[in-house]
């Protein structure tokens, strides 16, 4: 049975079509055994596209821009569906509601949950307009096509635009979902080509409107001081000198966090002014007493030496196959490592910021938040009204990369809109940002492994700790979650009779929260160095190694083939991973750097990595100069990615040659450390990220041309770069770079 | 009371001669194409012209600003068809873009200086404009293309 709505109950949509528009809701949902039944729901999350009595397309995109491209890529499957001119197609932006399905943009999966939404949207929408037209000239409707925004009756050569259609449109039958027809690829008018976003005029002119740019009649703005250590509380503040500054207005004292932490507010003092500049000046005026709390203590150093020596004792058991203990047991030649990489912080361009209202009982927010459902569940719970009284309008994101999932300015901008009775806009500066992140967990790596007269792993042992996401949700998760496991840990998928994965125990001390590729980057850092490092030892060429280790081309579904982990993802079922891909990559991507005819000399080096994440298959070819003074230049990446069947080959591209400058930064200078449990980084000059001297002068981006499921692309391109980047300084200088960033290790 | 133009247009200020620029143009004259990213001079994402000149407009307090001229990004050009603009919408540059604006307003810049720029230049230059997304090869090829250099 079919769920497809034309949909009567619009009221949510008002904000976006006229009264007179045809609506189209296409369910995410799978239906139940009772269609009828299901039908009746008051609401299925759905993908909506209206068509105007002008014709004009509008196409509701639910997923935030954070310069993925996603808010257009997506409605543009729609859009060819419909065989719609995309000059006359117009998209809004949902504002958070469930009934748009899950918006939280996060975890490279919009394109592969919603293409198939998109597309039955748009052949909704062309099925209804072909009958309409029949109806309307009475003929058969096999007989109407839609052609570029107008229906065609060929043997009469009569056509009829979609707005003249819609008011016939909007009284044909409903198509069942399994009776749609779909495009063929040659017939695709935007899907596979390159197109430029729809923001991409605004973002050349400044016309783009980011959360930090919005604005409410009434508004004053906001600046916080937080705790400066993680659960620390306020005990008293004295914000004399603080009013004195011209422009202020008042201060207020914010609540502290309650166990367990999620996206709440921090706490603390807020400054009210009638400008950004004065608030953040009057902070620097207030005198406060801080109870700092459990972890004053926390010193980076310390708790490294902590992760590195838990990570050479045996913990829990994640993966297990064969007998790795019996293995080594038997001697033979044994290789160990340890690789440790540090906290990160993501470090969007537009820090943190938001505006919201609060006004009769009811919450109106602007923000630049990748989670809009989650901004309106913090609010609510922060602020005890409802969900459904808070509207949370999403703005372009000035990046994202993780950070902006999680909606705790938001709250803090509703919070003190309630306390104050005005608009309040909460703009975190970027010592706010560095000091109060969700960071990319800092994690320690043990590897050890025993290999053959080839040089061949006949045993291979890792280990892992690091303090995990989930100690954000509940207490003690003194073990990493099963998706962190997930990420690259337990599915290594070499051909090894032996193996076991081991994950260890540690307590958390700051804020903890994914970074563009989460686990990805240290696991991949651990294990393609250690890779890299058995090659070199048995002085083999890399890429045939890998070749080697990964084995024969097969499908491993990694719920039954390999972990013995108590949750597995259930996409695994989905998509099994497919070494034949995976190798398919490395081929590739040594295939088109030259890989063959390139060698390694002093001070010049080749280094090659690859993984696999969000069901995407990447493999990276790095080339780097070390001149005499050690300073290291990366001259060239080759990234080869087979991310299955893609939209928009320009965006891809795209998020490939940035991740490629992602992985740099966090290579070669990312690293946040505390110190008395205060972090001791608090803006560019001691963050520093990768600048274009910095960056590698030219990444090829190279895309398997593939008809698989689509699957990740904003991601999947960093965790290969950090090992890649350091077997390229290894092959250039001989030394092996095991803890990041490599700004601590001199190379000459 | 300070007096300055900004985009060609006369104003006057009459509050903390300490305030720097940036956040005069995005508070009082509700310019946001000029962003906020580090309010110390670190990252350009506030790049403005003062007086032809690119300038980083969170580092320059107001009383800095007197008698000047400045340009935002909104003042560019009147129909956002600079040739440098140009040159960044046809190699498809911004991701986020919250960094262009200032991107683009230190490109300009540099072509006034150098029309026919090196890597070398272009490097000396751009580098502090920071890009979090990683457009930097874009930018690099669209200057060039303004410049009417070979990639």
């Amino acid at each position: 049975m079919s769920t497809i709505n034309l949909v009567s109950r619009r009221g949510f949509l008002e904000r976006f079509v006229s009264a007179g528009a045809l609506i189209v809701g296409v369910p995410l949902l799978q239906q139940g055994a009772d269609g009828a039944e299901v039908d009746n729901a008051p609401f299925h999350p759905s993908v909506y596209l209206g068509i105007e009595p002008d014709g004009t397309v509008v196409i509701i995109a639910h997923r935030s821009e954070m310069g993925t491209g996603i808010r257009s890529v997506l409605p543009m499957i729609a859009a060819d569906e419909l065989d719609a001119d995309w000059k006359r197609c117009r998209v809004e932006q949902a504002i958070g509601d469930p009934k748009y399905g899950d918006q939280n943009t996060d975890g490279s999966c919009s394109i592969t949950n919603f293409h198939t939404a998109f597309r039955e949207a748009g052949a909704t929408a062309r099925t209804v307009l072909e009958n309409a037209a029949a109806t309307k000239w009475n003929v058969p409707a096999g007989e109407c096509h839609v052609k570029l925004h107008e229906v065609v009756h060929a043997p009469s050569g009569r056509k009829a635009g979609f707005g003249e259609l819609v008011a016939i449109a909007a009284k044909q039958p409903v198509p069942k979902k399994e009776d749609l027809k779909f495009k063929s690829p040659s017939e695709y008018r935007y899907i596979g080509k390159d197109r430029p976003i729809i923001d991409l005029e605004d973002l050349c002119t400044g016309r783009g409107k980011f959360g930090i740019d919005a604005k409410m009649p009434g508004m004053v703005y906001a600046s916080i001081e937080h705790p400066p250590v993680f659960g620390g509380k306020l005990v008293s503040v004295d914000d004399a000198e603080a009013r004195k500054v011209r422009g202020v207005q008042q201060t207020l004292t914010m609540d502290g966090l309650k166990l367990p932490y999620g996206f709440q507010p921090l706490g603390g003092v807020a400054v009210i002014a009638d400008n950004t500049w004065a608030a953040m000046q009057a902070r620097k005026k207030l005198k406060i007493e801080w109870d700092l709390g459990p972890n004053a203590a926390y010193e980076s150093e310390a708790y490294k030496k902590q992760l590195l020596d838990t990570a050479r004792k045996p913990g829990k058991v994640v993966r297990n196959a064969g007998d790795v203990d019996a293995e080594f047991a038997r001697g033979g030649k044994v290789h160990e490592a340890s690789y440790y990489v540090p906290l990160l912080a993501h470090a969007p361009m537009e820090p943190p910021a938001a505006v919201a209202e609060f006004k009769d009982g009811k919450v109106l927010a602007y923000a630049a938040v990748q989670d809009p459902q989650a901004a309106q569940d913090i609010i609510s719970k922060t602020l005890g009204i409802d969900k459904k009284d808070v509207t949370c309008r999403v703005t372009l994101l000035g990046g994202g990369f993780g950070r902006k999932s999680k909606p705790d300015y938001v709250a803090e901008a509703a919070i003190l809109s309630k306390k104050i009775g005005k608009p309040v806009k909460v703009t975190w500066s970027r010592e706010d940002d560095l000091h109060f992140d969700y960071y990319h967990s800092v994690a320690g790596m043990y590897m050890k492994a025993a290999t053959n007269e080839k040089g061949r792993p006949t045993a291979w042992l890792q280990r892992s700790v690091f303090p995990s996401i989930g100690n954000m949700f509940g207490p003690n998760a003194d073990y990493a979650a099963g998706f962190e496991m997930e990420m690259g840990w337990i599915n290594v998928p070499y051909d090894i009779a032996n193996q076991r994965a081991e994950n260890g125990p540690v307590k958390n001390h700051v804020r903890i929260g994914w970074l563009r590729s989460v686990s990805n980057i240290y696991h991949a850092f651990a294990v393609q160095s250690f890779t890299d490092e058995l090659a070199a030892a048995a002085n083999r060429d890399r890429v045939e190694y890998m070749l080697d280790l990964l084995g024969e081309p097969r499908k491993m579904n990694m719920k039954e083939d390999g972990p013995h982990l108590a949750k597995a993802g259930d996409k695994m079922d989905q998509f099994p991973l497919d070494t034949g891909r995976w190798r398919r990559v490395i081929e590739v991507a040594a295939e088109r750097s030259g890989w063959a005819s390139k060698k390694s000399s002093q001070g010049h080096g080749f280094g090659i990595a690859s993984h696999w994440s969000f069901n995407t298959y990447v493999a990276a070819v790095v080339e780097v100069d070390v001149d005499q003074r050690g300073q290291l230049h990366i001259q060239r990446v080759d990234i080869a990615a087979d991310p299955g069947k893609i939209i928009n080959p320009d965006r891809v591209n795209a998020q490939f040659e940035g991740a490629a400058v992602f992985g740099t930064s966090l290579t070669l200078m990312g690293e946040i450390t505390a110190m008395d449990g205060k972090i001791q980084q608090s803006n560019f000059n001691n963050y520093p990220v990768a600048r274009m001297s910095e960056a590698p002068l030219k990444t090829h981006v190279h895309i398997i041309p593939s008809n698989e499921t689509p699957a990740g692309v904003g991601e999947p391109g960093v965790p290969v770069m950090a090992p890649a980047i350091c077997n390229a300084i290894f092959a250039a200088t001989g030394k092996r770079i095991r803890e990041l960033p490599v700004k601590k290790t001199k190379l000459v | 009371m300070i007096q300055l133009k900004v985009n060609g247009a006369s104003h006057q200020f009459d509050g903390d001669p300490e305030m720097p620029l940036l956040w005069y143009l995005r508070d009082s004259l509700d310019m946001t194409g000029t962003k906020y990213g580090c309010g110390m001079g670190l990252c350009g994402a506030c790049t403005v012209h003062l007086d032809g000149a690119a300038a980083r407009s969170c580092s320059t307090p107001m009383k800095d600003a007197a008698g000047k001229s400045v340009t935002t990004i909104e003042g560019l050009s009147a129909h956002g068809d600079h040739p440098v603009q140009q040159a960044w919408k046809s190699n498809n540059v911004p991701q986020c873009g919250y960094c262009q604006s200032g991107q683009i307003m230190q490109a300009v810049a540099l072509l006034k200086d150098k029309p026919k720029p090196t890597d070398r230049d272009i490097d000396e230059i751009m580098q502090g404009n920071i890009c979090r997304c990683g457009t930097y090869q874009r930018i690099r090829a669209a200057i060039k293309q303004a410049a009417g250099v070979k990639a």
